[in-house]
Parts: structure tokens; sequence; C-alpha cells
């Protein structure tokens, strides 16, 4: 919803920005998550479950701690990860020719199919229909219109910000429009902010846990924050002496998959900032907005705007221990906050989601797409069909083209290129891999229980 | 529903399959290439096959699993925002920001069941001045308050900024 306000910004400041909320919400969401069993964030959805209930018993404020904690730790160490790993393997992405590329965000599009919850088979055809709207508009090498409708506006594409805010901004308002019945906000009080000795004791291992699992489920793409607390959680949840406390309120359940969404949230720019691809519809939100900014997500971030390499990292750092230091006190007010009714928040989203459309190219063709893609996301979530997917294949589509055309220009038309160079083969692989995973009857059925839960 | 198990797949499977005939047929106007030299329509072209295909096996499933069935629609959202979204694109040049502002946000208060015109015409207020606030003042978006529309009749010359894009209709613009 922030987005447009970062266009008058410098680049750096922009990013940093965005950054900035992004992670904010995975912290902030864990609060909301804790209070009122509300979660701000598909990855706070664990923290929902033990958190609440620990505030249910009076024990908010050592929940509220616990994932204040976890998550600073996690961010610490995930920032210096990211600080470490993300030069050498910028190189390692300048050696990439168009068929890796090509390769990697087939990889990348398969990897967060297997994350949206529902069908796969529906998450494949949104991807699809995604690159195929990001299609639209010029083609780059001849300068045909395509997919145009004959309609002169649409000479540049859809554009990115009404379509995603017409998704999630609008087809989400209408769908929570439908059902009006009060959700019941228990605000729970909040007493001390204090954890006991046992307690920081019981979290510790979690949260070192969560950090490890993190860091790396973060930095595969399509994984990120939810896959890494979802993960952390049946892991705490499998190796703990009293699995029975789960549900009921066990420290551990909070800690650990707390850690673990923010260290998924810290790595998952790694391929962003080296590789230029986004590794969920977040880290695609991003690009978009680097892209408006005139930088091109990709290797070359590294060497040639190190200001902002280096200042979204240092920047991450001192974001994570401002949320600690901002969060805690402010809690209350948060809660109030959270108590607005949705019949009068509703008409402010939709009033910024136009503003905000609108005053990105002054143009009203744009607000017309948004009003388009409204109704499309509604519908398409109507039909269980997640719009997550469909953002990721919209701002890949292009890339993925232009990757395919020149891979196929150097191999002189032939497809077997992508299977024959070794770091290709590899991560289509995976790519393969992770589809017939997904689709084995047995991974599907613990697929649909952690989404359940 | 007789042979139809799952009408929320059997209907998404309609949508890809129909989407992807109408991009289809819309790459059938652009040169294909080659797999060498592939033309602007080789990768749609391809593309919209395999939405084709995806389409199809959502649709086959869906006749024969068992779903949920489809929900209501909240016919009411989805006609109100989407007629206010329409309208503030449609208004904002026109009308200027101020008024299409408040129509917008007042508008969209009604798509809500729980609508009661007190609490509307507060949340039109607050908007209004708090976008004013923050977009014009706070961001200096070069956005006219006051649209043309309103001045021609009123026959004041139009406040600053004024940024209306038909300088016909517009005194200070004609000057």
């Amino acid at each position: 919803m922030l987005l447009p306000i970062t266009f008058g910004l410098p680049p750096v400041s922009a990013l940093i920005m965005l950054a900035g909320i992004y992670y904010g919400a995975q912290y902030g969401g864990s609060t909301t998550a804790i209070l009122i069993n509300l979660p701000g964030e598909s990855s706070s959805v664990v923290t929902a479950i033990d958190g609440h209930q620990m505030a249910r018993q009076g024990r908010a404020g050592a929940a509220l701690a616990t994932a204040a904690l976890g998550s600073f730790f996690a961010g610490t160490v995930a920032t210096f990860l990211l600080a470490v790993f993300a030069p050498p393997l910028a190189d390692l992405a300048l050696q990439f020719g168009p068929p890796e590329y090509f390769s990697l965000m087939v990889l990348g599009l398969v990897a967060s199919v297997t994350l949206a919850s529902g069908s796969v088979v529906k998450a494949l055809a949104m991807i699809v229909l995604g690159l195929l709207l990001g299609l639209a508009g010029q083609d780059i090498y001849t300068g045909v219109p395509r997919f145009d409708f004959n309609v002169p506006d649409l000479a540049d594409g859809f554009d990115f910000v009404a379509l995603a805010m017409g998704m999630f901004g609008l087809g989400e308002i209408i769908r929570n429009l439908e059902d009006e019945s009060q959700r019941s906000l228990v605000a729970a009080k909040v007493k001390s902010l204090m954890l006991t000795k046992d307690e920081f004791k019981a979290i510790i291992a979690p949260v070192l846990r969560g950090t490890v699992l993190g860091s790396f489920l973060g930095i595969l793409p399509g994984g990120g924050a939810m896959l890494s607390s979802f993960a952390a959680y049946s892991i705490e949840k499998k190796i703990s002496k009293t699995p029975g406390r789960f549900g009921k309120g066990a420290i551990e359940g909070v800690a650990g998959p707390e850690s673990a969404n923010n260290a998924g949230a810290q790595t998952s720019f790694i391929p962003m900032l080296t590789l230029g691809i986004p590794s969920n519809p977040v880290m695609a939100l991003m690009i978009g907005a680097l892209i408006i900014q005139g930088i091109t997500p990709g290797p070359n971030v590294v060497t040639e705007k190190p200001d902002l390499f280096w200042g979204v990292i240092a920047s991450m750092w001192i974001g994570n221990f401002m949320l600690v230091l901002l969060n805690l006190p402010l809690i209350g007010i948060w809660v109030r906050l959270l108590t607005v009714p949705y019949h009068i928040l509703f008409p402010a989203i939709v009033a910024f989601c136009c503003i905000g459309v609108y005053s990105v190219n002054n143009n009203t063709f744009d607000v017309y797409t948004m009003a388009l893609f409204g109704v499309l996301g509604y519908v398409l979530v109507k039909l269980d069909c997640e719009p997550a997917p469909l953002l990721l294949g919209f701002v890949i589509g292009p890339m993925l083209e232009e990757y395919l055309r020149r891979a196929m220009l150097i191999s002189r038309g032939d497809a077997s290129v992508f299977v024959t160079r070794p770091i290709s083969a590899v991560l289509l692989f995976l790519a393969a891999a992770a589809l017939v995973v997904v689709l084995l009857p047995s991974v599907q059925k613990t697929r649909e229980e952690a989404f359940k839960e | 529903m007789g042979f139809i198990r799952n009408p929320k797949d059997v209907l998404s499977g309609l949508l890809f399959i129909a989407l992807a005939v109408i991009f289809g047929l819309q790459t059938q106007q652009l040169a294909m290439g080659t797999a060498v030299r592939m033309g602007p329509g080789y990768f749609p072209l391809l593309l919209s096959v395999l939405m084709g295909i995806f389409g199809l096996i959502v649709l086959i499933n869906g006749l024969r699993f068992e779903g949920d069935r489809t929900t209501s629609i909240a016919w009411r959202a989805l006609i109100l925002l989407t007629a206010c979204t329409v309208f503030f694109g449609a208004a904002i040049r026109p009308l200027g920001f101020l008024p299409t502002l408040a129509i917008t946000v007042f508008v969209s208060a009604l798509a809500s069941q729980k609508f009661r015109l007190t609490t509307a015409l507060a949340i039109t207020v607050v908007m209004v001045v708090f976008c004013w606030a923050v977009f014009i003042l706070g961001l200096g978006l070069p956005l006219s308050l006051l649209g043309p529309a309103c001045c021609r009749g009123s026959g004041r010359s139009p406040p600053s900024p004024c940024c209306c894009r038909s300088p016909s209709a517009c005194r200070r613009c004609r000057r």
C-alpha cells in the first residue's frame, strides 16, 4: 500500500523503507497474532497457535518478549549471513548465461507453487496467467504491441502497481466484506514483559534452531518466511519431550517459528539482490519498486550500487534493533489501533489504493486497470485460486521470455541446451523434483494439514 | 449438481481455458518466428497452450472429485467498490481531488452491511482532510484540488496548483 510513497525518495532510502516495512510486518504480524489471534502475515499464522494461548493464560508479555528476542537474534544472524554470502554469490551469478537464468526462474516459479495453499495445478495455471499478463505491451525485440486488445494505453503493458493493488487491495477488501460477522477481538492485557529464567532457558534452543532453518529456507527461491515458520513449528513439535503442550501455549512454539520467519525474511533478500529474481511476492513488489527507480536488480547491484547494497544490509540490522525498542513500549497503542472495526477502515484503504495508483503515472487508465484486476482478483479468490503466484509470474514473465530467446539464439534453436549445461540441468532437475514431491499423495496430505492448522 | 462434483474447480478450469483461448487467439496476429529467432508470438503461444492444459486438468479434477460449494458472492461490495474505483479514474481530472475523493470514500463506505450515515460521513471528512494533508501538503502530488468542472459554473478562477489538461475549460490555463 505504501509503494507510491517511495517514488519520491532516492533509491537507497526507497529500498530501505520498503525493506523496513517488510520485516516490520513480519514482526508486527506476530504482535497481533499473539494478542488478538489475528495473524497479520501468513508467516505468523503458526505464532498465533501457541502465542495467543499464552496470552489467554496471562502470559502475553512473555510471548511478545520471546517473539521480539527471537526475531532480533535471528535477524542479526541472517543479516550477517547476507553480508558474507551475497557478494560471492553475485560473482557466481555473473557467470550465469541465459540458460542458467531461465532454469533458475523456472525453479523459482515452481518452488513458489509448492507453497501456495490449495491445488497445485491451479497455482501453476495462475503462474502462467501471470506470465502472459506480464508479456503484454511492446515486444522488446521487434517493438510489436502484444495483447493490447487495441487499447493504446496498453502499449506499455499492464501497470504493476495497478495489478498488485487491484488483486491484493481491492480483491481482498471485497472478499472481506462478504462476511462481516464480528471477529471476536479478545485483546489480551499485557502484564510483564520479563521472561523467567526457566522460560529464557526454554527458548534458547528453539531460537537457534529456528534461525538456522530460516536462514537456509529463506535463500531458496520460493521459500522465505512462511515456509520457515511452518517448518520450524513442526520441528519444535517433533523434538519436544512434551508435544502435547503445543497448541496450548508452549513458549517453544512461539520462539522457533518467530526466529525462523525473521531469518527467512532477511535471507530471502539474497536471491533478489544478487540474481534479480524474486523469491516471493513481497520481493516481487520490491523488484517492481527498484525498476520504477530505474535500477535493474541483478548481480550488478552489488558492484555498481554498493551504497544501495550495503545500505540495505546495514539498515536491516538497525531496523531489527529499532523494532525491538519501538514495539515493546508501543504495544498498547497497536492493540487499540487494531480494534478499529473493518467497516471504518476499508474505505480508507480504497482511497489510498486509488490515489496511489493514479499518482504513479498520473494516468487514469491505471485506475481502471486496478478496478479490472480487483474484480478478477475477487473472482479468482472465490474459486480458491491464490493471487500470489500470479504476481510472481507477472514480474518474472518478461525476464523469462528474454532469457529463453537469448538461450535459444546461443544454442541455435537446440532446446537441449538447458539440460546439457550443468548448472542449468541441476536447477531444472530441482524444479522437477520439487514438483514431483508436492504431487506425491503422502506429501499432499501433510501439506493440507499444515495449512489447516 | 449432477456430474459436476466440484463447482469451484470446474469454473476455474473453464476460466483458465477461456483466458488461454483469448490470449492464444491474440497471438495469431503476431509473428511466430522460429525456435532460433523467436518472434513476438512464440513464447506467448507456448504459454497459452500450457495454461489451456492446466485449465483442462483443473476442469477434469472438478468433475472427478468432490469439493466445496461456491459461497455467495458479495455483489454489493463488488459492484460498489468497482464502481467507485472507476468513478475515481473518470472524475479525478474534471472534478479535482477533493470532491472525487469525498465521493469515492462515501460510496465505498456504502459497500459495508454495517453502513451508517453518520459514521460514513465522518470517515469521509476525516479521509479528505487526512489525504489532503498527506498527499498534497506532505508529498506535494500535482493534483488540482478542484477541477475545471467545478470552476466553470461559479466564474471563479480555479485554485492553484492548476494542472488540468483541458485548457479551454479552465480560466487559469487559458491565460
